[in-house]
């Protein structure tokens, strides 16, 4: 499976038309403890860009983007009782959200693997 | 937290080498570089100050002496400044007051500890906020009798250690300290380092403010932290467990604009100093005693999971908006969000529903009892 990330420490991970959505280890590790999150409502509709979810820290809280366009086809339901997982594994069970994607084009303007850990070590 | 913008004159505590070695993230706070969280994250590190013992480095706060000639001088002096009761403290002890705005507000919240060494009669030790520090002395100091003085000492460093646990670690170290019943101060050898303990704390737990020379602050944080029960607890776990504690946060929780009574700190207004007045903001302190003030901080329990940060609207039932929250946030040790906020006295009542307005939405929320967590202060056997 094929994953992309963007400079705000999303990932989006492709499943046939549809994608997983969430936000990365580096991500999680700035954020520390999650003890929160927020999540949209299955059928909406995100343009790239927009506040798709709320993840909260003990100290703060803070959006999470859509990093490509597309309608929620799922959510992570687990993490409102577990938010902790995204400590845990921020880039496998601790995904927020799944799109299918309306512009999958955008896809090309977002970072591979290896582009991100190379950016997150210049950080 | 009040983080200041980046600057690149950010100040340094004494322990800053120590923080780096540990692995702290160090954040700016209050013109100073200071820890938030060590590799264990502010949830462990809160967890282990309630249920063992948590150190703090807190040297950014100003401590400073107000030295007169005798006591009732120096006494004097800060009654002129405060609404507490100054006069009547007995040498070793402190008392928690406020600097007071002629217009009733407050300046800056502070601990005052009264010498216990007789060689010090006329000599009492301030601790106040970090970010309050140069407002607080240059008040002070324009506002001082002649024959007393201000004197920061900025060759000490400030360390806290916190939680359950604290006292029997303190007592291998310095067996006096032990023996010291809550809100007392003295001076004593820690591992032979001269410091200054004042059984007090921000925590609502047990524990120990050691102030001790600048250059000799590494050396007594290494002693501690050898401990199997101690570790290093950054500023973002003060902050939650000062929350819990229900305890104000300055420039949050209090400021300026808001009065003594307000906040509900009645407990700072020394009964003398209510019959007797005379301090700034007498008129609107003293009135608002007497009649009520228009509004009062309250704990408030958001009903879910969402926590209710800083600046949250809240309103009553009718959809009114009645005050907003000062400090909000996650209880790790409470179990689920907590905040305090000021609301319309009507509504200040526990039980009283409220809700907040978190991102467009409405949140149910009550009104609460403070603290969140019991306060567990040693109280000496009589």
């Amino acid at each position: 499976m094929t994953s992309y990330f963007t400079r705000d420490h999303e990932w989006v991970r492709i499943d046939g038309d549809a994608a997983y959505v969430g936000i990365t280890d580096y991500a999680q590790s700035q954020l520390g403890d999650v003890v929160y999150v927020e999540l949209p409502a299955v059928g909406k509709t995100f343009a790239k860009g927009d506040d798709a979810a709320v993840v909260e820290s003990v100290k703060a809280a803070s959006d999470v983007y859509a990093p490509v366009s597309g309608v929620v086809v799922a959510v992570n339901d687990a993490l409102e009782k577990s938010p902790a997982m995204i400590n845990d594994a921020a880039e496998g069970n601790g995904w927020f959200l799944k799109l299918t994607l309306t512009e999958p084009g955008e896809l090309d303007g977002l970072m591979d693997e290896a582009a991100y850990r190379a950016f997150v070590e210049t950080l | 937290m009040a983080e200041q913008a980046d600057t690149d004159l950010l100040l340094e505590t004494p322990l800053a080498g120590l923080h780096r070695e540990l692995g702290a993230r160090m954040v700016p706070f209050a013109g100073y570089s200071m820890p938030v969280q060590y590799p264990k994250g502010i949830l462990t590190e809160h967890n282990w100050t309630r249920e063992s013992a948590g150190l703090f480095d807190v040297s950014h706060m100003g401590q400073a002496y107000l030295v007169g000639p005798d006591h009732a001088s120096t006494a004097r002096a800060l009654e002129a400044l405060t609404p507490g009761e100054f006069q009547a403290l007995a040498p070793g002890r402190i008392r928690y007051t406020l600097l007071t705005t002629p217009e009733g507000g407050i300046i800056d919240d502070l601990m005052v500890t009264r010498s216990a060494d007789p060689n010090e009669d006329g000599t009492l030790y301030l601790v106040v906020n970090a970010g309050r520090k140069a407002i607080d002395y240059a008040h002070i100091a324009a506002n001082l009798p002649e024959g007393v003085t201000l004197e920061p000492a900025d060759d000490l460093a400030l360390v806290a250690l916190q939680g359950p646990k604290a006292a029997e670690v303190m007592a291998r170290h310095c067996p006096e300290a032990a023996g010291m019943g809550f809100m007392t101060a003295a001076r004593f050898p820690v591992d032979g380092i001269d410091c200054h303990l004042s059984r007090s704390g921000y925590t609502g737990e047990d524990g120990y403010e050691i102030s001790v020379k600048a250059a000799d602050a590494e050396a007594l944080v290494r002693a501690l932290l050898a401990e199997a029960e101690v570790e290093p607890v950054g500023l973002g776990a003060r902050d939650s467990l000062r929350l819990e504690a229900g305890l104000c946060l300055y420039g949050h929780d209090i400021d300026e604009a808001t009065s003594p009574v307000e906040a509900d700190l009645g407990f700072a207004l020394a009964r003398r100093r209510r019959a007797e007045g005379g301090f700034p903001g007498a008129g609107r302190i003293l009135g608002e005693l007497a009649s009520g003030p228009a509004r009062l901080r309250v704990g408030i329990k958001p009903e879910g999971r969402a926590p209710a940060r800083e600046g949250t609207e809240i309103r009553d039932a009718a959809g009114t908006t009645i005050g907003i929250v000062t400090s909000g946030g996650f209880g790790p040790t409470a179990g689920g969000p907590v905040a305090m906020g000021y609301v319309a006295a009507e509504h200040a009542a526990p039980g009283t529903p409220v809700t907040l307005v978190v991102r467009g939405k409405d949140l149910a929320a009550s009104v609460v009892a403070m603290p969140f967590v019991p306060h567990r202060y040693f109280r000496k056997q009589a």
